[in-house]
């Protein structure tokens, strides 16, 4: 049992090597005096994030990435906000189907979305905007949304509800007063993470970008040409450490919103995959 | 979707009174509740408060408040936001609200414990602030569901007697659902026995122990002695009760809860109302000779399983552990004592 | 009227009506350009003119010209490869993080999540970095005198390709497979030791069954999407490394044959979906026989 642990954690560690390689090398090569991404290293450098508030193009896309991100996390955490309300609270027909439905796109190559909406875009004769990206980006965010505010809705006993009413409030003073209170953890962990993986989204972007393009697509422009690879090198830390900073945030809000579940953190891929989540109106109707 | 049954069913609440709806889990009493209260609607029949119709009433609009089982308190609220919850929509001014909360607070001994945050608060702490919330909205009808189910055995006695005390003090209706029938007996004035859906007795908790009005009210509260039997009616003036072995028993028209006629009938009485005849000279209205199974003691109490010689199954007999009275051996024989006043004549079946 | 009303303000309607606009936002942005793909298929274009008649031909060129098949099979066999080797080595970081965590477990699944979190398109042009010629892997063995010529097999290739897609994947397969591990009752472990059976055997009746679902899941969620990617083939994988959603790019963008386009994506989905079906229907059958 003991060697058996052992092993388990060597090939852990050996793992995390793995998954951290690429990572790793990102601050080096942005701070490395050369303009060859290789070893032997030189000198130590901030020119090349120096050089970034020169590029003009890259403010540009990345205004334009910012408004698509922040567009899409809002759109997104909407969205998921009334479907997982709709599927925490109430029994419908066809619930199940169609919440698999919504989930979908959470298992659809990007490729497949993108060309799908480009070509009903073309059809119908709408320009490719920033727009036509945000609505591929809601698409995409828009389970995650629903999987992480779904266990925030669940966690909701629904007599609090009840109690507001009771006291006189109406529907929409209980939905400010009693329900946004308690979800808003849930909420905001949503929006960041809608907004982190817009930011981060190419393919879509990609195929539906207009005129104006975004940060991703900006940066694939620039792996073409080895002159700018240091440039993309510090641009891409400067990106960690902002999803890094995010990240924690949403680490903090899930945590605010279930104390007691520390060990279920960071889970949130995972939710999607706990099936028959029935604990919508059971607990009301079993005593009576 | 899961149908719930209410039927048949018709019951005022008097004013100022403490109503207690009692029955199994799952008989309707929480449905009731949550009728009186709004959060269900009926498909036939309505509800009246204090002469006003509530059909189409939502529930905010309801002069109704509600003590929820999970007393559903605000996690994210301290105990005065909570109390002062309902008072927000009437805009009385922060003073003005202030005052109200600490009356309250007062009112249920939580001086000072404005402050204290929702998840910092014990069992009972919760309890009085789900009813503090509720009072200070002045409701006419207070509806609290099971609202001491989830105490400790000594806080629940403890609360029973606060709950009522605070019910006769303040005034107001209490309609209060349980399914413990030692809390319904010692709280309510008046008690509505409930089983599927339907209500079976109305009546004062004295009048529903010793004059339940079925075999099956009268098994759900408390324990009682069936006994087969016979009733012969003679005129208006004359019933009698052929008990059988126990013999001929002349019955008062009170004794019959639903009015009864001639033929097979079943005799209950209560295992206090019979007596163990111990010494030679202890002399009851009736009495009959029996052999002690077995005695369960209980302190104050001893419960005897007795067998008598005729009887299908054996009696249950309870009794007080006076000053000198001595407790009985299995296998010793007794003789078993009661008088007429205390059988209840009920339906067969 | 009555019945009208009641229906309106019934639980049903109420999450209708809060369900309708998600719903009805993935329907028009969803099915219908699904729809539309799938019968684009059907379409011809000749330079920028769409015929809408039906015609088989672009399904006929899609299933028989080499080229196409040999990349829908390269596609397929990159994609199977790359979620087979994310989930062998998934499970036991999943398995080490549930089973010998201790109270560490949020910050192992943080750190595992943590490199993912790196631009995606940095991340693939990274390993290029450490792949190629003159690349870190290769300057490391070098100078370890492990090799003495720089190993060319590891870029611009297949191997390129699936050694990218399985680091990119890991997260959405440990995460999964972790939930999956952490429902296992650890007492009907106790249960399978105290009848007798050994570590192995416990794994292989108990906790693998059970966390099938979870492998199950990752597996779906890797597969899939792989098969679409187009971002690693294009930075990795070289000439013969290419993948079917290359081509999809190319016939959309490029040769503005898009009808070709949807016809091949809509053919790489169909085949996708079979094959995943497949799997679900013999995963199920597996685990019933277990369960006898």
């Amino acid at each position: 049992m003991k060697s058996n642990k052992n092993t388990l954690k060597v090939f852990a560690y050996s793992y995390l090597i793995f998954l951290y390689a690429p990572v790793l090398l990102l601050p080096i090569f942005a701070f490395n005096d050369s303009t060859i991404i290789s070893f032997p290293l030189n000198s130590f450098t901030f020119k090349w994030f120096a050089g970034l508030t020169q590029e003009t193009y890259l403010q540009e896309s990345l205004k334009n990435s910012l408004f698509v991100a922040i567009s899409t996390s809002i759109l997104s955490t909407c969205l998921g906000i009334l479907a997982s309300r709709a599927s925490s609270r109430y029994e419908f027909f066809g619930k199940k189907s169609i919440l698999s439905f919504l989930i979908l796109p959470l298992f659809l190559p990007e490729i497949i979305i993108g060309v799908a909406l480009l070509v009903v875009l073309m059809q119908l004769g709408l320009p490719l905007s920033l727009w036509t990206v945000i609505l591929g980006h809601t698409l995409v965010c828009t389970p995650f949304s629903i999987a992480i505010l779904n266990s925030a809705f669940a966690n909701m006993d629904m007599s609090l509800e009840e109690a507001s009413l009771d006291l006189g409030e109406t529907r929409f003073g209980t939905f400010k007063r009693v329900i946004f209170p308690m979800v808003s953890p849930g909420l905001i962990a949503s929006l960041l993470i809608g907004f982190t993986i817009s930011l981060d989204e190419f393919i879509i972007a990609f195929f539906l970008t207009g005129t104006e393009t975004t940060l991703p697509v900006y940066i694939w422009g620039q792996l073409r040409f080895p002159a700018k690879l240091p440039g993309v090198m510090a641009l891409g830390f400067l990106m960690l450490l902002l999803s890094l900073i995010l990240l924690l945030l949403v680490e903090f809000f899930r945590r605010r919103m279930n104390r007691t579940t520390d060990d279920q953190v960071n889970v949130q891929f995972g939710n999607l995959f706990k099936h028959d989540k029935k604990r919508t109106r059971d607990s009301k109707k079993n005593h009576s | 979707m899961e149908k719930k049954f209410l039927r048949d069913l018709s019951l005022d609440f008097p004013r100022g009174e403490l109503t207690s709806l009692l029955g199994p889990s799952g008989c309707g009493k929480t449905t009731l509740l949550r009728l009186i209260a709004g959060f269900e609607q009926p498909t036939k029949g309505n509800i009246t408060i204090d002469g006003f119709q509530m059909d189409g009433v939502e529930a905010n609009e309801r002069p109704t408040n509600m003590v929820f089982q999970s007393y559903a308190i605000f996690p994210h609220l301290n105990v005065e936001e909570n109390v002062g919850y309902g008072l927000k929509r009437l805009n009385l001014g922060k003073d003005e609200t202030a005052r109200r909360v600490d009356e309250m607070l007062n009112l249920v001994d939580l001086d000072n414990y404005n402050k204290r945050p929702a998840h910092a608060l014990s069992g009972g702490q919760r309890q009085r602030v789900a009813l503090a919330r509720s009072l200070i909205m002045k409701p006419k009808v207070l509806l609290l569901d099971e609202p001491l189910s989830s105490l400790d055995k000594n806080l629940r006695e403890q609360m029973q007697v606060e709950l009522r005390h605070l019910q006769r003090s303040v005034g107001i209706t209490f309609i209060f659902v349980t399914h413990d029938q030692e809390e319904a007996l010692t709280m309510s004035d008046r008690t509505a026995v409930m089983f599927e859906g339907q209500i079976v007795q109305i009546a004062t908790p004295q009048e529903i122990y010793s004059r339940p009005k079925s075999k099956r009210v009268a098994s759900f509260i408390g324990v009682m002695n069936f006994i087969e039997g016979q009733l012969l009616k003679d005129g208006d003036q004359n019933t009698t009760v052929d008990a059988g072995i126990l013999g001929n028993v002349k019955v008062n028209p009170d004794q019959m809860p639903i009015p009864l006629n001639s033929g097979p009938v079943t005799i209950g009485i209560r295992p206090e109302m019979l007596t163990l005849l111990i010494e030679d000279q202890d002399r009851t209205e009736f009495e009959i000779g029996g052999v002690i199974l077995e005695g369960a003691y209980f302190g104050d109490m001893t419960n005897y399983t007795v067998q008598v010689k005729g009887l299908k199954s054996p009696l249950t007999i309870s009794m007080r552990n006076t000053a000198g009275r001595r407790v009985l051996e299995d296998g010793e024989s007794a003789r078993v004592g009661w008088g007429a006043d205390s059988l209840v004549i009920l339906n067969k079946s | 009227m009555d019945r009208v009303k009641n229906w309106f303000s019934s639980d049903s309607s109420r999450g209708l009506t809060l369900i309708g606009l998600p719903f009805g936002f993935s329907l028009l942005l969803l099915a219908a350009p699904m729809l539309l793909i799938f019968f684009l298929g059907f379409w011809t274009q000749d330079y920028l003119v769409l015929d809408r008649s039906f015609s088989l031909d672009n399904y006929i060129e899609a299933w028989t010209e080499p080229m196409y098949r040999d990349l829908m099979l390269r596609s397929l066999g990159i994609s199977a490869a790359v979620t087979l080797a994310t989930v062998m080595l998934a499970y036991p970081m999943a398995y080490f993080i549930s089973f010998h965590g201790g109270n560490r477990k949020a910050l192992w699944l943080f750190l595992v999540t943590i490199p993912f979190w790196t631009s995606y398109l940095l991340r693939v042009f990274l390993w290029k970095v450490i792949l190629g010629y003159n690349g870190v892997l290769n300057s490391a063995l070098d100078w370890l005198g492990v090799i003495e010529e720089p190993l060319t097999f590891i870029l611009y290739n297949a191997n390129a390709v699936i050694i990218t897609l399985t680091h990119a994947w890991a997260p959405f397969a440990i995460l999964p497979i972790y939930v999956a591990l952490e429902k296992i009752d650890r007492s009907y472990l106790e249960a399978a030791t105290d009848l007798g059976d050994g570590p192995l055997k416990s794994f292989l009746r108990i906790t693998l069954p059970l966390s099938m679902t979870g492998v199950v899941g990752a597996a779906l969620i890797i597969f899939i999407p792989t098969i679409g990617d187009y971002v690693t083939p294009k930075l990795v994988g070289g000439k013969d490394g290419l993948m079917i959603a290359n081509m999809i790019q190319v016939q959309f963008m490029k040769a503005n044959n898009a009808p070709l386009g949807a016809s091949l994506a809509v053919s790489a989905m169909g085949i996708v979906s079979i094959i995943s079906l497949v799997f679900l229907a013999l995963n199920r059958r597996w685990l019933r026989k277990r369960g006898s």
